[in-house]
């Protein structure tokens, strides 16, 4: 038994207590208060404390995913604009095996692939690891399966394996 | 708004650059909302939203009231934090909904390929 069995949990809403109300003394105790009990609120959802093994590696995700937000909402934007190239833009589902297994990973890659606009996260079916994408301009050649795995699951898997 | 006067025009500047593109990409989300053809590709619109269209508004919110130093400013760290996490939750139940209908009924999506292997 633990007092802090989520202690990225306890650290977040703390510092979130402190910034919605303000920085004294008083308002740290109630603000801990408040972590440590929502720690032990969020270990009835998820029972396994959360690991973090390659902080570098996370700071690498973060700024290539800031990049490919940029990049990606300028393609979707132009999209819309253009009517999809006049019409010649085609969507359409891919299917992606990923390895990860890891919960916190998984979660992690649902935010970066619902955070860059074009890709969709539809379905993930764990009992063979495939993972249902919808593509918004599925352009020929472009190699999905390599972008996804490449550019996100190693490092998650870095990160959370 | 008196205390307005206190911003250098520079900064004024690159404020309404950020909140101009943060409001130009979310009225193109909402745009393709509309327009686009099929369930699946509206999906994706609103995304623009609540990526890049946030972070262009809560940057230059960020900006404006640490230059005016009135009050710490990572209010707005949060919000796009929260935003961030919440979005794909949403966005999943829609789009498993969508599909497991169109499961139920028996049909590829409208207006997209279908998947390599058949929708079961």
């Amino acid at each position: 038994m633990t007092l802090l069995p989520h202690p990225i949990v306890t650290v977040v809403l703390t510092i979130l207590w402190m910034v919605l109300t303000g920085f004294t003394l008083g308002q740290l105790v109630l603000g801990l208060l408040a972590g440590i009990l929502g720690g032990f609120a969020y270990r009835r959802i998820t029972p396994r404390r959360i690991v973090v093994k390659r902080p570098g590696a996370m700071a690498r995700l973060f700024v290539r995913v800031a990049g490919d937000i940029v990049r990606s909402n300028y393609d979707v934007a132009r999209l819309i604009l253009s009517e999809g190239r006049h019409h010649r833009r085609k969507a359409g589902f891919v299917r992606i095996p990923l390895d990860m297994t890891n919960p916190s990973g998984l979660a992690v890659l649902a935010v970066i692939v619902t955070a860059t606009p074009g890709t969709a996260w539809i379905e993930y079916e764990p009992r063979n690891g495939q993972l249902l994408l919808h593509v918004f301009d599925l352009i020929e050649g472009d190699d999905w399966v390599h972008t996804i795995k490449s550019r996100y699951e190693s490092l998650l898997m870095e990160i959370f394996e | 708004m008196s205390h307005l006067e206190q911003l250098p025009p520079v900064v004024a500047l690159l404020i309404a650059g950020f909140v101009a593109l943060g409001t130009i990409l979310t009225l193109l989300g909402t745009i393709g909302l509309v327009r686009l053809p099929s369930f699946y590709e509206r999906l994706h619109a609103p995304t623009l939203g609540t990526s890049w269209g946030a972070a262009g508004i809560l940057i230059g919110s960020m900006l404006m009231f640490s230059t005016l130093g009135s009050r710490l400013v990572i209010h707005e760290v949060f919000l796009g934090l929260l935003i961030m996490l919440t979005t794909p939750v949403t966005m999943m139940v829609l789009g498993r909904a969508a599909l497991h209908r169109d499961r139920a009924e028996g049909r590829t999506p409208p207006g997209t390929e279908g998947p390599e292997q058949p929708l079961k």
